[in-house]
């Protein structure tokens, strides 16, 4: 698999001299399967210049996955080119709520008077999928849903070729539910999703400083995903969801400690910044 | 390993953080947790890790009705939230691990993911004054 980050920035698109390095766009990665299978983690504003690549070029059929429907990671979809081009299949995979389909969820937004269009209406073939609960097979790839703790009905994903595998677990705050460091693995979210996975993109929003004023918002800090990524043995780890309020200094002093408490060097450990890639 | 249900770890968290009582169980009704204050009026110590079938813990502190008399799992409000997937509320007797008898009041309820999913119960629990 190729991964590409196309969106890094949590909570709000966040373009500047400060963010030039990381940049400021809100979450979307691109992974490419060996068969040319296009999924989309996510459909924030880091999708838009996707979406221009995107039309210059032939595609099959484009499967977005997102996490949830904080605004920060869907409103890029209006502006993705593939949707207004009636040739275009789009599969849209999300978790539903408690009582709601993702279909009904994801209208309400995807409708005036937050968007002036409906997505009924949209020129693109569009199909709508509550995420399931058992694997699911996307071309050649292999995806995984399961919930995990933030604000709302919010799933994390894994994704296998082979064995090879990429988990995306973005705004999440597993430290909420339990004692990272000592509770039983069964009883960690996200954990079973990303265990032993070759790269883990996971959110890393707050320093170790800042977590206390901002329990329950839904995010990590240094610490929580340096005790997430060593528990789940993962090999590499993508810091992701970085803060709108951190400057590029601010998220390459996060990194640094974030590698001295996990113990890795920056083999194993980078922020991830637009443009960045890895073959998986 | 497989993950717990979210619910299910955010019950548990929330649990060990109360000073009420609380017993949680899954969709079979085998015990996953019990907090500090449950262990206070049940006798004895949680255990973690180790898997308590319905069966088992329904007899285990010997519930019994105001007449002495036994009363068995289907009985006791976590059957009834785990078996007809409804609230329940009942006082009964038991005898602690330790064994002490206490007289509690029971609240149990089904926890559902979605409409058609179950993912467990809870109890809630307090000694009351004797009757």
């Amino acid at each position: 698999m190729r991964v590409r980050v196309w969106g890094a920035r949590g909570s709000l698109a966040s373009p500047g001299p400060d963010t030039v390095r990381y940049g400021g766009n809100t979450s979307c990665v691109e992974v490419r399967g060996a068969d040319d299978t296009l999924v989309i983690l996510d459909a924030g504003t880091g999708i838009r210049p996707l979406g221009v690549r995107l039309r210059e070029r032939s595609h099959g059929p484009i499967h977005v996955m997102l996490t949830h429907l904080h605004v920060d990671h869907l409103e890029g979809l209006g502006i993705f080119a593939p949707i207004w081009s009636a040739d275009t299949e789009l599969h849209l995979w999300g978790p539903s709520s408690p009582v709601s389909s993702l279909e009904e969820r994801i209208t309400r937004y995807f409708s005036p008077p937050l968007f002036p269009v409906h997505l009924a209406d949209v020129p693109a073939n569009v199909s709508l999928h509550d995420a399931p609960e058992e694997p699911w097979e996307v071309g050649g790839l292999t995806v995984r849903a399961a919930p995990i703790l933030h604000a709302g009905p919010t799933v994390g994903y894994r994704i296998e070729e082979g064995d090879r595998s990429v988990a995306y677990i973005t705004d999440h705050e597993p430290a909420l539910g339990a004692d990272l460091e000592t509770a039983a693995e069964e009883w960690i979210s996200g954990h079973a999703l990303s265990f032993g996975a070759d790269l883990l993109i996971h959110d890393t929003q707050y320093t170790d400083g800042e977590y206390p004023n901002h329990i329950g918002w839904g995010h990590s800090s240094e610490s929580h995903v340096a005790t997430f990524a060593e528990r789940a043995k993962v090999d590499r780890l993508w810091l992701f969801h970085h803060d709108p309020m951190h400057s590029d200094a601010d998220v390459d002093r996060m990194v640094r400690r974030v590698r001295e408490r996990w113990g890795v060097g920056e083999d194993r450990c980078v922020g991830a910044a637009e443009g960045l890639e890895a073959e998986v | 390993m497989t993950q717990r249900s979210l619910l299910m770890i955010m019950a548990r968290d929330f649990a060990s953080r109360l000073a009420t009582a609380v017993f949680l169980v899954d969709p079979d009704g085998t015990l996953v947790y019990f907090n500090e204050a449950a262990e206070q009026v049940l006798g004895q110590a949680f255990v973690e890790g180790k898997a308590v079938d319905a069966r088992e813990w329904s007899t285990t502190f010997s519930p019994e009705d105001e007449h002495g008399e036994p009363v068995a799992l289907a009985s006791l409000p976590l059957g009834v939230a785990l078996t007809e997937r409804q609230p329940a509320h009942r006082a009964i007797r038991i005898t602690g691990a330790d064994g002490v008898p206490r007289g509690i009041e029971v609240t149990a309820f089904p926890l559902f993911a979605h409409a058609d999913e179950c993912v467990g119960a809870v109890a809630i629990f307090w000694e009351h004054t004797e009757r």
